[in-house]
């Protein structure tokens, strides 16, 4: 049971084309999110979480009151009393553009066209979901946020959201991130692609209208993806070389546990996730590099950040290794702007921003602390020099 | 934070506070709970980072507004520019250093001015355990010989020769006890050696 209980999502249609990055546009589009807490009265304790891969708007609570695996991705987090306490921050989750989480997606119909967009939903970046997101704070009535936050390619909206609106937010908070993919993380990104495009079922993105998803795709992407999200020791303590029966089949079904774990994760996403929105995110994480456009040169493309920020990494995370969080910290020093890391010695890898670790939780809950306090002085300031 | 409210929590941190400059852009080595420059920053408007590699420090300079960069200090150091400070303070850390050359070779890169701390191993106590064949046990290295983080002893006339030699230049040079300045017989009974340096102008 979540302390937030039961929560609902919202919806808001936007009839103003987005443009995108890539020249195209978003003619008209709806966002789904949930909010979180209560928005004060001067509208300065607006948090906005932004969610990873195959996240979604609902951050924290239960979405069902039947269902405890309902439970938000970030509930561990977010909520009363939680390292972001609901009871003083008024937390905004977002679903992004091209998901398939309710927001508008490739399952949904093209204007244009009168059938679902499949291959043809415009691919969309960071930078354009982050446009996105800021056009639904307008609309909120949300100036600047006490924070922005967001975890893995959440943590890519965040560090996005401080170079493009510098003045809309007052901290930035990046947690096992980095501001560009490796050759390798592509790589990665890329096989799960082929697994999803060469499956016969995807038809060119229109499976839809086939009635069939490229379940074997997804299945295969997953398990790839899902390899990178965990460290080798995590892997080898928690499946090492044990065998489902305990000797060796001499076939190709499964013989060890990691298989079956895998093929278990793959089997289970196929079943609920979009195979285009798949493609888009992948497309959308190796895009993003902020540095691109001023020579690679990161610390010029963080200059004109004005937030405080605060980066957190995780020892065993390969996919985003600490290095990575090591540049950004680097970059923002360079530009002398305000910055706490904490390098967290967890053994779970990636994965590691998801879990309870105290040393981790800690860090944010102080982070969020020093927020709080700086509202209520500025606050407090504020009323003290009324007429 | 507060003149007073640093006296009362460190004295010896309240002494060196007067060497750094108003508006200072300070690394704090070893920076601990951040308690310097949660002080620097509120009192003399300094800005700056501290480094520190304690799991249980960290939220606590979070808490103090603290920009603190959990590193050891040597790959701390590492990612930081050339003349980046104007002030880098190295207190009572260096002696758990296991690159002490190199460690303040980076000081002398990345800072204009260093202030560096460390305890007085000639401090007469330990000199009297010595002398009954005892390693020293005090309030400055209360450490038994095998448990201590400890790795380097020095003196103060030890220190000098190995600042020298890395490009700093000695400015001031202060034995502490219990946070006060110690003028008579210093070597013997300071048990905390203070060096104010700067960056050779040959370096």
């Amino acid at each position: 049971m979540s302390a937030l209980g039961i929560v609902s999502p919202q919806s808001m249609h936007f009839a103003t084309p987005l443009p995108l990055q890539s020249g195209a546009q978003m003619h008209d589009y709806t966002l789904m999110y949930e909010t979180y807490g209560t928005l004060n009265a001067a509208r300065s304790n607006a948090v906005l979480v932004c969610h990873a891969l195959n996240a979604s708007h609902h951050v924290a609570g239960l979405a069902d009151a039947n269902d405890p695996k309902s439970l938000g991705w970030w509930d561990n987090m977010v909520g009363p009393g939680k390292p972001l306490d609901t009871n003083r921050f008024f937390v905004i989750g977002v679903n992004n553009l091209g998901s398939c989480f309710g927001s508008t997606g490739p399952m949904h119909i093209n204007p244009a066209t009168g059938k679902q967009y499949g291959a043809d939903f415009p691919v969309v970046t960071v930078e354009d979901w982050v446009d996105a997101q800021a056009r639904l704070a307008d609309a909120l009535g949300i100036q600047q946020f006490a924070a922005v936050m967001g975890g893995s390619l959440g943590g890519m909206q965040a560090l996005a959201w401080s170079i493009r609106y510098p003045a809309r937010l007052r901290h930035c908070v990046v947690i096992a991130s980095t501001a560009k993919l490796s050759a390798q993380n592509i790589a990665f990104n890329d096989v799960a692609r082929q697994a999803i495009l060469t499956d016969p079922d995807y038809h060119g993105g229109d499976f839809y209208s086939h009635g069939v998803v490229p379940k074997s795709g997804l299945r295969v992407a997953r398990m790839v993806g899902h390899i990178t999200y965990l460290s080798d020791d995590d892997m080898a303590e928690k499946f090492g070389r044990d065998l489902r029966t305990g000797k060796y089949q001499f076939d190709f079904g499964v013989d060890f546990e990691i298989e079956s774990y895998l093929r278990y994760q793959g089997d289970k996403f196929s079943e609920y996730f979009d195979a285009n929105t798949y493609l888009l995110i992948t497309k959308a994480l190796d895009y993003f590099d902020p540095a691109r456009e001023f020579g690679g040169d990161l610390t010029k493309a963080l200059a004109h950040t004005q937030a405080q920020f605060l980066l957190a990494s995780f020892a065993t995370d390969w996919r985003f290794a600490p290095a990575r969080s090591q540049e950004i910290v680097q970059a923002l020093v360079n530009n002398k702007r305000r910055v706490a890391y904490a390098e967290i010695d967890a053994p779970h890898g990636h994965d590691a921003f998801l879990l309870e670790d105290p040393r981790y939780m800690n860090v944010v809950r102080a982070y969020y602390e020093r927020a709080w306090l700086e509202l209520t002085e500025k606050e407090n300031t504020a009323v003290g020099s009324a007429p | 934070m507060n003149f007073k409210q640093l006296q009362a929590l460190r004295a010896d941190l309240a002494f060196i506070a007067h060497w750094i400059g108003q508006g200072s852009h300070v690394l704090d080595l070893g920076c601990g709970d951040g308690v310097m420059l949660d002080y620097l920053q509120t009192d003399k408007q300094c800005s700056g980072y501290g480094i520190e590699i304690d799991d249980a420090m960290i939220p606590e300079c979070v808490r103090r507004g603290v920009s603190v960069i959990q590193q050891d200090v040597e790959s701390g150091l590492a990612i930081l520019a050339d003349n980046a400070f104007d002030t880098v303070l190295c207190l009572s850390a260096l002696q758990m250093m296991k690159n002490v050359e190199g460690t303040l070779r980076a000081i002398a890169r990345v800072g204009n001015e260093a202030i560096v701390s460390f305890p007085n191993f000639a401090y007469w106590p330990h000199r009297l355990a010595l002398l009954q064949g005892r390693m020293p046990v005090s309030k400055s290295l209360p450490y038994e010989w095998y448990d201590t983080p400890n790795l380097r002893c020095a003196t103060i006339k030890d220190f000098e020769d190995l600042a020298n030699q890395v490009g700093l230049d000695v400015l001031d040079r202060v034995a502490l006890d219990e946070g006060k300045p110690v003028s008579f017989l210093p070597t013997w009974r300071g048990s905390l050696a203070v060096f104010r340096l700067k960056k050779s102008n040959s370096a």
